[in-house]
C-alpha cells in the first residue's frame, strides 16, 4: 500500500517524441470531431436548409416538371439537397478561432507535423458531410425517391457526395489560413451560389437558356449532379429507359470532383505551407 | 556542469524596418528561473516566439537545450513547454480532453498520458472544473490549464509569456506557487517574462532587463537593486512645503529628496540610519506625517535609472483590474500606495508607520 502510494506521487519521468502521421491525423480528427455537437449552432441549419428547400422545390414545381417535361422532380433534386448540405460545411472558422486566440501557436509549439493540423480537420468534415448527407437520403427516401441503382447505389451516392464536400472545404480553409480572418471566411460561402447554381440545379441541360448553358458546360457541378443523378434515375438527367449504372457519367462526376478537388486542395495545401512558414 | 538551458548570440528580429529584438545576447543556466523583465512593446514576446520556434531570428542564433532553434526546431519542440500570452485554449474542450490531446501530440502513450494528466492537475489545482468546458473557466483557471497543458510532457524547460497579466492577486500568487514548486520539485529551468516587477522579484534567481530590443541589465534581483545605490524612504505628508525639502535635505546622510504632491522620497546610503532623523526633520519643520516607509529599491528604480523612464504607469503590484484586452490601459500611479509596506514585492524593506 505504501509503495502504491509512493509510486503514484512521485513524478512520472515521461520523454515526448514525435507521434506519428496518421496519430496526428487522428488526434487533431477527434478534437474536432468532439466540437462538431458542442456546436449545434453550425450543424442544424446546414441539414435544415436543404431539407427545407427540397421539400418546398418539390412541392412547387413537381407538377410543372412532371407535366412538362415528364420526369420525377423529386428525383432529379435530391443529389441538389445533398450537394447543398454538404458544400461549404468545414472546420475553417474553428480553424480561424484557433488562429486567433493563439491555440492554432500552442499546437505550432508541440511536435505534430504541420500537414495533420489541416488532415485532421478534413477529416472531420468528411465524417460530418456523410452524416449530413445520409439524412437528406432518408427524406428523399421517406418522399418515394428510388434509387435505380440499389442500395450500392445510395452508398456511391452519399460517399461521391461526401468527397465533393471534402474537396470543397479547400476553398474554406485556404481562406482561413490565408487571412486568419473569421470574417473572409464567413464570406468564402458566396462560393457557394456560383458553383451550386450556374448549373443543372433546377432543369435538365438542354433547358439551360444561352449563357446559363455555356457556363453550365464548365462548372463541375454540372457532372456531379448528372453522375448523383444517374444512380437515382438511371440515364442521367432526364429519366428513361436506361441502365441502372452509368459508367460514364460516374466517371465525369469522379474527375469533376477531382480537378475541382486538384486545385482547391492545392491552393489550402499552399495556404497551409505559408502559415507554418516560421516567417 | 549541464549544458546551458537557453544560450542567445546577438538574437535579433526585424519587422519592416523595426527591431522588435536588437541583438541579445543570454545565457540561462538548466534550473534557472530567469526573469525577462520589460514594458509592453520591449522586445519580450518576440523573443519568446524566436526561441518558441514560432519565429525564425533575422539575425544571431538561439539554442535551447543544446538545440538550435531555427535548424533544428522539432528538437527543440520536444524538450519545452510554452505557456503563451494570453492562456491560448480551446472554449468548447474540457480542460481534461485539451490535456490528453496536448498528451497525445507528445506522443505519449495512454497509460502514461493519464498518470501525467493527474500530476499536472495536482500542481495546478483546478479541481472538478477538469470535465468542464473551458467556456466556463476563470481567468485565473484558463492560466492555471494553459501552465498545465505546457507541463504535460514533463518538458525541461518552461517558457512563461507574462503569466500573470491580467490576474487578481490571489491568481497570481497561486501560479507564483506554482512556478516555485516546479522549479524546485522538478529542476525545470523557467524563462518567464513579466512586465511586473515583484513578479521578477519575487520568482527570478536572475533578471534581465529588456528595453526597446536591448538588453539594458541583467543580475539578480539583489545585484540589480545594489545598482540603484541607495535606500529609498517615502514619507506620505498632508501638504508638502519647500521648507519641509529644504529641512530634509540638511539630514546628515540624506542624499536625495525629490517631493512629488503629497510625497516624499528619500534616497539614502544607510536608510536604517537616517530613519529617525529623517522623521525628526518633519516632525520639526511641522509637517504631519501619513506614513513614514523605508524600503530598498525596487527593480522599477532600477529601471528609471537605466532608461529614463519608468518601467510601466502600471509599475506598482496594483494591476488587479489590469484587463488583457487594454494592455496600455494606464493605471493607477505607483505613488499613490506605498507598496513596500505590505510585505508584497519586498522581502527585505522595513514599513514604519508614525
Amino acid at each position: 500500500m505504501v509503495s502504491t502510494t509512493s509510486a503514484t506521487t512521485t513524478a512520472l519521468r515521461v520523454q515526448a517524441r514525435p507521434a506519428g502521421f496518421f496519430v496526428d491525423v487522428a488526434s487533431v480528427a477527434r478534437r474536432a470531431i468532439r466540437q462538431i455537437p458542442r456546436e449545434p449552432e453550425a450543424v442544424i441549419p446546414a441539414l435544415i436548409v436543404p431539407i427545407f428547400f427540397y421539400v418546398l422545390n418539390i412541392g412547387a414545381l413537381s407538377k410543372i416538371t412532371h407535366q412538362a417535361a415528364g420526369f420525377s422532380f423529386k428525383s432529379f433534386e435530391l443529389p441538389v439537397a445533398v450537394v447543398f448540405a454538404v458544400t461549404g460545411v468545414s472546420r475553417a472558422s474553428a480553424l480561424v478561432t484557433d488562429i486567433q486566440n493563439g491555440y492554432f501557436d500552442r499546437l505550432m509549439i508541440t511536435p505534430v507535423r504541420r500537414l495533420p493540423l489541416l488532415l485532421g480537420l478534413m477529416t472531420a468534415d468528411l465524417t460530418l458531410v456523410m452524416a449530413l448527407a445520409v439524412p437528406v437520403v432518408l427524406v428523399g427516401l421517406a418522399l418515394g425517391v428510388r434509387f435505380h441503382a440499389g442500395l450500392l447505389g445510395i452508398i456511391v451516392f452519399v460517399v461521391l457526395s461526401g468527397i465533393w464536400g471534402l474537396v470543397f472545404t479547400g476553398l474554406p480553409y485556404a481562406i482561413a489560413l490565408k487571412t486568419g480572418n473569421p470574417g473572409a471566411v464567413n464570406a468564402s460561402f458566396i462560393l457557394f451560389f456560383p458553383i451550386t447554381f450556374l448549373s443543372t440545379t433546377f432543369v435538365p441541360k438542354p433547358y439551360l437558356q444561352g449563357w446559363l448553358g455555356t457556363v453550365a458546360n464548365y462548372n463541375p457541378m454540372t457532372y456531379i449532379l448528372q453522375g448523383l443523378r444517374s444512380l437515382i434515375v438511371g440515364g442521367g438527367g432526364i429519366p428513361g429507359p436506361t441502365p441502372s449504372w452509368n459508367p460514364a457519367f460516374l466517371g465525369q462526376a469522379v474527375l469533376a470532383i477531382a480537378a475541382f478537388g486538384t486545385i482547391s486542395l492545392s491552393l489550402a495545401l499552399l495556404a497551409l505551407r505559408g502559415r507554418v512558414r516560421r516567417s | 556542469m549541464p549544458e546551458p538551458a537557453i544560450v542567445t548570440e546577438d538574437i535579433a528580429r526585424r519587422f519592416g524596418d523595426f527591431w522588435a529584438v536588437a541583438g541579445v545576447d543570454l545565457e540561462i543556466a538548466a534550473g534557472e528561473i530567469y526573469g525577462f523583465l520589460g514594458p509592453n512593446g520591449a522586445g519580450k514576446s518576440t523573443l519568446v516566439r524566436m526561441l518558441c520556434t514560432l519565429m525564425r531570428p533575422t539575425r544571431g542564433r538561439g539554442l535551447v537545450a543544446g538545440h538550435d532553434v531555427a535548424r533544428e526546431p522539432e528538437l527543440v519542440r520536444l524538450r519545452i513547454g510554452v505557456a503563451l500570452q494570453d492562456a491560448a485554449l480551446d472554449d468548447r474542450q474540457t480542460g481534461r480532453e485539451l490535456l490528453d490531446l496536448q498528451g497525445r501530440l507528445y506522443g505519449l502513450r495512454r497509460a502514461d498520458r493519464s498518470v501525467r494528466v493527474d500530476q499536472v492537475l495536482r500542481l495546478v489545482d483546478i479541481g472538478s472544473a477538469i470535465d468542464r468546458q473551458i467556456k466556463t473557466y476563470s481567468g485565473g483557471m484558463k492560466r492555471r490549464l494553459d501552465l498545465a497543458a505546457a507541463l504535460i510532457h514533463d518538458p525541461d524547460i518552461l517558457f512563461l509569456d507574462e503569466p500573470t497579466t491580467g490576474l487578481d492577486p490571489e491568481s497570481r500568487a497561486a501560479v507564483w506557487d506554482e512556478v516555485r514548486s516546479l522549479n524546485e520539485q522538478h529542476g525545470t529551468s523557467i524563462f518567464l517574462t513579466t512586465q511586473y516587477l515583484e513578479e521578477a522579484d519575487e520568482l527570478a534567481d536572475r533578471v534581465g532587463i529588456i528595453s526597446r530590443g536591448r538588453l539594458v541589465a541583467e543580475g539578480t534581483p539583489a545585484q540589480l537593486k545594489r545598482r540603484v545605490g541607495t535606500d529609498v524612504i517615502v514619507a506620505r505628508v498632508e501638504s508638502l512645503t519647500d521648507t519641509t525639502l529644504k529641512t530634509l535635505r540638511s539630514v546628515p546622510g540624506v542624499d536625495e529628496v525629490v517631493g512629488a504632491y503629497n510625497e516624499v522620497t528619500v534616497h539614502a546610503a544607510n536608510g536604517a540610519a537616517v530613519m529617525s532623523p529623517v522623521a525628526l526633520a518633519l516632525h520639526d519643520a511641522g509637517t504631519s506625517v501619513v506614513s513614514l516607509t523605508l524600503r530598498t529599491p525596487t527593480l522599477d528604480d532600477v529601471f528609471l535609472q537605466l532608461t529614463g523612464s519608468h518601467l510601466q504607469d502600471g509599475a506598482s503590484s496594483d494591476h488587479t483590474e489590469h484587463s488583457s484586452e487594454h494592455p496600455d490601459q494606464p493605471r493607477q500611479p505607483e505613488v499613490e500606495t506605498p507598496r513596500a509596506t505590505e510585505g508584497g514585492p519586498d522581502n527585505s524593506s522595513e514599513g514604519v508607520r508614525t
